[in-house]
């Protein structure tokens, strides 16, 4: 069975997450906090290790307006 | 017509205190006749307690100020003998729409369980809120309760000697002195007593400007909250539209810091912003504008002395999520009880100490929530602006980012976990009613649960066996023996026996559970009780 990417709230407290998440840039430069953003997006992809998921998540991130 | 918060409710009169040789011995003098002071001075009155309330003014609030009363302090009205004309009058609302830029990006219903006699909100002006706090102030001195408003009366001194307060009130025709055993500051933000008594009030503040309107107007909005980020008619800022009675709409829009108040205030500056959001064709008119900062930020302590401080003058929020009155009705069903018991000689002094660890732990959960909230509604730096964007983007599209969305997180009661007065739980029951909890509504007979609760200690036996009378140290407790014939709906069953078949839970006089077991255990109980008045078990 092939997994999908999962776009249903999958985080228990999302408030805590998002605080977590502005925690991490406190105090970081505007550049800083792009190479952090992006550090972040490749562990996390690294963790989700699938490629048709991140196939998947590359294109749910993309604009729609 | 003249508008209520234009009358004089409770205007100065000269009272036989101000001319006595010696200083009158008060039992609770409650500084403040906004919505927290008449609360703790129904609630201790209607129990039998002298409450004399002093306000240097006469009149409820001006404009709607406190809006959205959540349902857990609805409850605790009914407790007080008024919560049906708050109920009556308020206008009830579940959805919410949220809009970012020109999009409604999502919307969401509060969907109330069912089984509640009470709604999850009302929007009700503050004006309305007092005036009926009011008319249950003067039912009860009717009744004979030992209850007085003393409107026109200033405290300007305040000493505690520690077995009682001296007080200095001014008034128009001069200033007099009074004693009292106790004293409840209800007297707001800028607490005036908490000054006078040097006391420190630090936290965070939040460099915004907010413009609060009150509107009248025939339009077809719906009764809903909306909510907007960065709308076309306040780039960059946000904006929130909700309904009160009488046609009025409460608009709040985002100003940013660096503003000049006066000039923003004129209505030539905000008419013009009123069309842009509400359209050209809208007929309006004002009824109230202000413009308010706001800070997120508490006392150390809230109870000093003979001193205790409830409401804003303990703690303040910033507005989104309807925690600042909500919480202050719940710092005097809290502390009121416990007051009761230490001046009848009941429980120890060092019950009131209770007030301090659950009540701060209610303000720093509520300061966490509005921060919070603040922080998503005006991102303070680039990155949590972007961020914030793209919580918003996502969120017209994926679900999973909705709960990201926090336009105002909503006012909960909150559960007394660490509580010294809890007892440990005995009973495989459902996590919702563990002590420390405020007892969930649930309908019994032709009426409601929380009817039957509150103001005295209560053992709730359902499908158990318990004696006819039980009274510990002095306090009876009352007996509410059900079965599951009385619980038609399952509701009872759902929310206090989950997998269990029986249990009897040991309730607050707050409605919050103190204890709770599988089957009455005197031992127990009495250790429970005990706990619960703040003796050493």
């Amino acid at each position: 069975m092939s997994e999908h990417l999962n776009l249903k709230p999958n985080i228990a407290n999302a408030d805590d997450f998002y605080a977590d998440l502005l925690a991490a840039h406190k105090g970081l430069s505007k550049d800083e906090s792009d190479a952090y953003n992006a550090r972040l997006l490749l562990i996390l992809a690294n963790h989700i290790g699938d490629r048709k998921v991140l196939r998947e998540a590359l294109e749910a991130a993309k604009s729609k307006t | 017509m003249t508008k209520i918060f234009e009358t004089p409710l409770y205007p100065y009169t000269r009272h036989a205190d101000q001319a006595a040789k010696t200083p009158v011995r008060r039992k609770v003098v409650v500084i403040g006749a906004g919505p927290i002071g008449l609360a703790a001075a129904i609630d201790l009155a209607q129990q039998g307690i002298e409450a004399i309330i002093v306000d240097e003014n006469d009149k409820v609030s001006f404009g709607s100020r406190a809006i959205c009363f959540a349902k857990r302090p609805l409850e605790i009205l009914d407790r007080l003998g008024c919560g049906d004309p708050m109920v009556d009058k308020g206008v009830v609302w579940n959805l919410g729409k949220v809009f970012f830029d020109e999009r409604k990006v999502y919307e969401f219903n509060l969907l109330p369980e069912g089984g509640h006699k009470r709604p999850a909100f009302i929007n009700l002006q503050q004006y309305y809120f007092e005036q009926y706090l009011v008319n249950r102030a003067r039912e009860l001195e009717r009744e004979g309760a030992p209850i007085e408003i003393r409107g026109g009366n200033k405290v300007i001194e305040l000493k505690d000697q520690g077995d009682h307060v001296d007080l200095t009130i001014d008034t128009p025709e001069g200033a007099y002195q009074l004693e009292a055993d106790w004293v409840i500051a209800c007297d707001g933000a800028a607490s005036p007593t908490r000054q006078m008594m040097g006391l420190d009030f630090v936290g965070r503040v939040f460099e915004d400007n907010f413009l609060i309107a009150d509107v009248i107007m025939d339009a077809p909005f719906p009764t809903e909250r909306w909510f907007w980020f960065d709308p076309p008619f306040n780039k960059g800022q946000s904006a929130l539209l909700h309904k009160q009675p009488d046609g009025v709409w409460r608009i709040d829009l985002q100003l940013g810091w660096d503003i000049d108040k006066e000039e923003e205030k004129k209505p030539e500056k905000v008419i013009p912003r009123l069309k842009a959001m509400l359209g050209e064709d809208v007929q309006f008119e004002l009824e109230w504008v202000s413009i308010y900062t706001f800070q997120c930020r508490r006392m150390e302590k809230f109870r000093h002395g003979r001193v205790l401080f409830a409401g804003d003058s303990a703690h303040q929020v910033s507005p989104f999520g309807a925690r600042g009155a909500n919480s202050g009705l719940q710092d005097t069903d809290n502390l009121c009880w416990k007051l009761k018991l230490v001046m009848d000689g009941k429980a120890p002094e060092s019950l009131l100490d209770s007030y301090d660890d659950e009540r701060i732990y209610g303000a720093d959960e509520n300061i966490l929530n509005s921060s919070r909230s603040t922080d998503f509604i005006t991102p303070k730096s680039d990155m949590s602006h972007l961020l914030r964007d793209a919580v918003l983007d996502l969120s017209e599209h994926y679900e999973f980012a909705r709960p990201l969305v926090n336009s105002g997180r909503l006012s909960v009661p909150c559960t007394y976990d660490q509580s010294p007065l809890n007892s440990l739980d005995k009973l495989d029951g459902p996590a919702r009613t563990r002590p420390g909890s405020p007892c969930p509504d649930a309908p019994l007979g032709d009426g409601y649960l929380l009817d039957q609760l509150g103001d005295q200690f209560t053992l709730l036996i359902i499908n158990a066996d318990a004696p006819e009378e039980l009274e510990v140290d002095g306090i009876k407790i009352k007996r509410l023996a059900l079965s599951s014939a009385d619980d038609s709906t399952n509701a009872i069953k759902e929310r206090y026996l989950g997998k269990a078949t029986q249990a009897v839970y040991l309730i607050r006089p707050d409605q919050h559970v103190a204890a709770r077991h599988k089957t009455f255990d005197q031992d127990y109980f009495t250790t429970a009780l005990r706990r619960a008045i703040g003796k050493s078990a």
